[in-house]
């Protein structure tokens, strides 16, 4: 009883185990501390994007702008870092700007009533288009100031052996577990995605909420932006393209539901793992990139149908 | 006589808890048997058994002479068997006549759907409850108690042998309450079986012919109405003797706390009354007469249009219920199911959503512990039967899901509240309970505003009634002068003078 409780409620986690096991029977380079903490540093950045999916999802809402978000994040990092500007400076108008820019797609949904679908599908093209004007695209470098080599070590430094990207991920995980089962914030998250009509007559300000889960999702495809651009030592203005579908993938793998109101951040983490272990290992093995696609996918849908099973049969 | 269904030795436990056992039941042929119980008796859940969403641990269930047994409801419908459930299962954004033949949609040979016999029948089944609603019209701009009366005839449009009907009188008031006991009365004429379930003891008296009564999921009784009175009833349903159904406490009113003046917002014009801290107001009148459109309006969730409100004295902008729970107002919703409570979150998330203030410090960081004192403190002080304090509420009975409601809203500590058919589903024991609740919240100064369907409570617990008819004030009565027949008088006041206009 105890046991398939257990495995019910941790049906991610067991995925991701399995997943391990096969892969290290397949292919006995895959277990070396280097490769999982390549695979950590891998997972890092779509980790970080989807955390913030996650808040926008238990509103039952979606988010579709962050890949174009942390293009535009990146390139305006990158022509600060550039310009010689000091390195928090730069850091925090960054992220600023990636919380404004998903406060803009939450507001729109909030106070014109418009699905976070259209809004964000809206957001992710006007969003990129405006990156390829301001990078007229072509990558923008980060120069070769001083402030530049500080810069670059968020995205390959490491501290204590771990790389720092993983170190901010973790960090953010942190806070984000944190808000979701700590804070009045979290639980009205919860709340508006369960019933948002119930949320709206207990008092919870919906649209307060629902602009900040948009600005959380738009701040963290922010950082995904940085250290995506540290790492490569430039910004790209293609950067980020398609990066949202493995965001909602990592989500909806953690079994959080697209209906609202129901899932872990914990979960969402685990999905990501489970895509970055799933990637590494077909590189590893030599796979094609396009037979990557088809497996991927298959994975997902596999593992979605079994967490599906596993409620409903309740 | 033979039985229609029966019944015997049926056990049922959900994840380990024991709901049901070695019940017998027997519904015959022409006859109304009640099914009486307490709040999570088993009431819900042995119909369910009966109609095939639930699958029975033991047991076994004759039907029309052979034994069946039901895996779907589709099944059972296919058998003749209906059912009109406790909470509404309608779909919100299909029109009445859709939801009427759900599942059920007359084709031709082609296989397309016939709109205009979907469109008729609907109207012939709505017209034999005397109810004035389109077939087109949408499911979510009915009231409750329309829903219900789209709920009965969509029971009866299935023409079954045996219909079972799990409270269907909850949301409704006396009006159609009788017109549903005329229906019933022809069913009856031609030989149907039905069960009828209910928490308003005086209509078992007055419509059934058997009574079965249920206790802690043990069949404790069963027999003829006629041999027996409503005491011993309810000693069966609750294991003891009850004293005094309405206990009433003569508080002396304190100051005006509420003063509303002009008010008019959907559903309600030109309303102005005042009520007195350690006052309850009754509220009488009408399905559709805008009882609920008023509370909404003082709590923020129905905009006004017209009008002040003032709490303690000081002019209150309500325009949001943000405001009204900052004002201090609690507000109990009578559609639980889509504005009370969150179906598939726990006891302890629905409780504390509005008081989480209570809990939270910094950056709103929550002081889970004192949480789940205050929580679990509630559960006790209501007796809610329930396996956890993160048991999901839809697994919840009924009535305990009222209570849950009702606790949620006292949890933000409140100066009015505003109570929307508080007892709805709730059982004699739990509603004295309410009843005592409501006086002590009295005593302790709270402006107390009751919205009610039950003549009898409203007149048993009620400091002064006023009666709302087509959104206006028609009447106002002290509790010495109000009784029943006034008050009706009233209720019909105001459709007199809209049809003379
Ligand atoms: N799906 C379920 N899962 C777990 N427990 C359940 C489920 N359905 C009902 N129960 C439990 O079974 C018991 C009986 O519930 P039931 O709904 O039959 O009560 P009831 O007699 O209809 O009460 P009420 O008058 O309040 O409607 C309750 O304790 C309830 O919590
Ligand atoms: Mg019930």
């Amino acid at each position: 009883m105890k046991i398939k409780e257990f495995a019910l409620e941790n049906i991610p986690l067991i995925g991701l185990v399995i997943l391990m096991i096969l892969v290290s029977l397949a292919s006995p380079s895959f277990l070396s501390v280097d490769n999982f903490l390549n695979i950590l540093r891998q997972t890092s950045i779509n980790a970080i994007i989807a955390m913030g999916m996650t808040f926008v999802i238990l509103t039952a809402g979606i988010d579709l702008s962050v890949g174009s978000i942390l293009a535009f994040a990146g390139a305006v990092c990158a022509s600060m870092i550039g310009a010689d500007t000091p390195l928090l400076v730069a850091l925090f108008t960054t992220l600023a700007i990636g919380a404004a820019l998903g406060a803009a797609s939450g507001s729109i949904v909030s106070f014109f009533g418009v699905q976070p679908f259209i809004a964000t599908l809206v957001g992710m093209t006007m969003i990129r288009g405006a990156v390829l004007v301001y990078t007229d695209g072509r990558p923008i470098s980060t120069g070769d100031f001083e402030v530049a080599n500080a810069f670059y070590e968020l995205g390959g430094g490491y501290v204590a052996g771990i790389p720092i990207p993983v170190i901010i991920a973790g960090v953010v995980f942190l806070v984000c577990w944190y808000v979701l089962n700590h804070t009045r914030m979290g639980r009205h998250v919860y709340a508006i995605g369960g019933n948002e009509q119930v949320a709206k007559l207990a008092g919870v300000n919906v649209s307060a909420v629902k602009i900040t889960v948009f600005a959380i999702s738009g701040a963290l495809a922010a950082l995904a932006g940085i250290i995506l651009t540290a790492r490569l030592e430039s910004a790209q203005p293609t950067a980020g393209l398609a990066y949202e579908l493995d965001a909602i993938a990592a989500v909806v793998l953690g079994g959080t539901s697209l209906m609202g109101g129901r899932g872990r951040i914990t979960g969402t983490l685990i999905g990501a793992l489970i895509i970055g272990v799933l990637n590494n290992a077909l590189n590893i093995m030599d796979v094609s990139s396009y037979f990557q696609m088809i497996a991927k996918g298959g994975v997902i849908l596999l593992a979605v149908v079994l967490d599906r099973r596993g409620k409903t049969t309740e | 006589m033979t039985a229609l269904l029966e019944l015997k030795g049926v056990d049922k436990a959900f994840s380990n808890v024991r709901v049901l056992q070695k019940v017998d039941f027997v519904i015959k042929a022409g006859r109304v048997v009640a099914l009486a119980g307490e709040n999570g008796a088993g009431k819900s859940t042995l119909m369910k058994i009966i109609t095939g969403i639930y699958r029975r641990d033991a047991g076994t269930m004759r039907y029309r002479g052979s034994d069946v047994q039901f895996t779907s409801a589709r099944q059972s419908m296919d058998a003749g068997i209906a059912m009109i459930h406790q909470e509404l299962n309608l779909l919100q954004q299909l029109t009445v006549g859709e939801n009427i033949f759900l599942g059920r949609e007359p084709t031709d040979r082609m296989g397309r759907i016939q709109w205009p016999v979907i469109k008729e029948r609907s109207r012939y089944w709505l017209g034999q409850l005397k109810q004035d609603i389109s077939p087109l019209e949408l499911i979510a701009n009915l009231s409750i108690a329309q829903q219900q009366m789209v709920e009965i005839a969509r029971a009866l449009s299935m023409n079954a042998e045996l219909i079972i009907m799990d409270e269907p009188t909850d949301a409704l008031t006396d009006v159609e309450t009788k017109i549903l006991f005329d229906v019933i009365g022809h069913l009856r004429e031609q030989g149907k079986g039905m069960v009828f379930i209910s928490h308003r003891l005086g209509e078992i008296f007055r419509m059934c012919d058997d009574v079965a009564i249920l206790r802690d999921g043990a069949m404790v009784h069963q027999g003829p109405v006629s041999e027996i009175d409503e005491d011993e009833l309810i000693r069966h349903m609750v294991g003891r003797e009850l004293s005094q159904q309405y206990p009433y406490d003569g508080v002396k009113p304190g100051p005006v706390r509420l003063k509303v003046d002009g008010v008019s917002a959907h559903g309600v014009s030109n309303v102005s009354f005042t009520a007195h801290a350690g006052e309850v107001v009754g509220f009488a009148g009408l399905v559709g007469a805008g009882r609920t459109e008023l509370g909404k309006a003082i709590f923020g969730a129905n905009p006004t249009t017209a009008g002040t409100i003032e709490v303690d004295g000081a002019a209150t902008r309500l325009r949001t219920p943000r405001d009204g729970v900052g004002a201090g107002i609690g507000y109990v919703t009578e559609d639980r199911k889509h504005e009370g409570l969150i179906q598939a979150h726990g006891l302890r998330s629905n409780m504390s959503l509005i008081g989480l203030f209570r809990f939270s410090g910094l950056l709103g960081a929550l002081d889970k512990k004192a949480e789940k004192e205050t929580i679990t403190g509630y559960i006790d002080a209501f007796s809610i039967k329930t396996h956890g304090i993160d048991a999901m509420v839809s697994q919840l009975s009924g009535g305990n899901q009222q209570k849950v409601s009702i606790a949620k809203s006292l949890l933000a500590e409140p100066r009015i509240l505003i109570l929307d058919e508080p007892t709805r589903g709730v059982d004699v024991g739990a509603k004295r309970e309410i009843y005592n609740l409501i006086n002590e919240l009295k005593s302790q100064g709270l402006c107390i505003l009751l919205m009610s369907s039950d003549m009898p409570e409203l007149l048993g617990i009620s400091d002064r009634i006023l009666v709302l008819s087509n959104g206006r004030l028609t009447g106002s009565f002290s509790r010495d002068e109000a009784d029943q027949e006034s008050i009706m008088r009233c209720t019909v006041a105001g459709l007199k003078e809209a049809t003379v206009q």
